[in-house]
């Protein structure tokens, strides 16, 4: 399948869930809310959990039945890898939210405040990446 | 107990979606944002596909009065464009641009193990950081208001 196809196909899949999550119990399929309402005192934790345990044994069978899916970020070093993971956790939580819950579920409610988040997450991400490979001349 | 299988289920299809659409590959992703580079656009299609579906099914649902098995649809209530909307999507950004990772793929990816469980590890300190901090600028703000 060409890969506009699987990308427009997993966007829709991923959409779909979103409304599923919406349509059943009225929540927002925003995976950094969702990751953070773990540990939060007041919020029931019964169906992050269990939303949290679907996408993890997704990510079982895709390996297990699609592991060229999994290109292992390898190619950035332990460092970097740290420092990426510390400030994609801390910037979407201070940000309220990340790709879904901005990127699909927001957008498509038309809010101001997730355009304005994904305008400035896709355009700092984009000139990370120059920054990185055009100008540092590192990663692949 | 519905309501967790739904959940359970929306998890299942969300990781289905993410390893559909090539999310869950950090060279992709990066190829993606490299826009001056070997652009790969492909990625684009699933804001498309994802937006389209909910602009379209999303927008019937939140007319009916309340979810299948809840009370009320929980939508976010800030309006504000504000400082920390803007810089928490500014680090967000700087981060997924040096990793390739977002928080939903990389959650898929650590099941292959590598590089992935690390960056979750680190992702959950930043996480929790920020909580924590938040939670110290409520207090602080209670206390104030408490004061006056």
């Amino acid at each position: 399948m060409h890969p506009f196809l699987q990308a427009l196909l997993g966007g829709m899949l991923l959409g779909g869930a979103a409304l599923v999550l919406m349509g059943t119990i009225g929540r927002t399929a925003g995976i950094s809310g969702i990751v953070s309402g773990l540990w939060k005192p007041t919020a029931p934790r019964g169906w992050q959990a269990a939303f949290l345990v679907g996408l993890l044994l997704a990510g079982v069978a895709g390996f297990a039945l699609f592991p060229t899916r999994f290109d292992a970020g390898d190619s950035a070093g332990l460092p970097v890898t740290i420092a990426a993971g510390l400030l994609v956790g801390f910037g979407s939580r201070l940000g309220s939210g990340c790709t879904s819950g901005h990127g699909i579920c927001g957008l498509a409610r038309l809010s101001p405040r997730s355009a304005v988040s994904v305008g400035t997450f896709m355009a700092a991400a984009g000139v990370t990446v120059f920054v990185v490979r055009h100008l540092l001349g590192g990663g692949q | 107990m519905k309501g967790l299988f739904a959940a359970l289920f929306s998890g299942l299809l969300f990781g289905a979606g993410l390893l559909v659409s090539g999310m869950t590959m950090p060279s992709k992703v990066l190829g993606f944002l490299d826009v001056s580079g070997d652009w790969d656009p492909s990625l684009a299609f699933v804001m498309v596909g994802g937006i389209g579906i909910n602009l379209v099914l999303g927008r019937l649902l939140l007319k009916r009065a309340a979810p299948l098995w809840g009370a009320g649809f929980s939508l976010p209530t800030a309006t504000a464009i504000d400082g920390p909307l803007v810089w928490g999507a500014v680090i967000f950004g700087i981060g997924w641009g040096l990793g390739g990772y977002c928080p939903g793929p990389v959650l898929v990816t650590a099941a292959g193990g590598g590089q992935a469980l690390l960056f979750v590890a680190a992702m959950l300190v930043g996480m929790a950081a920020e909580d924590w901090f938040a939670r110290r600028r409520a207090l602080a703000q209670e206390s104030c208001v408490g004061d006056g």
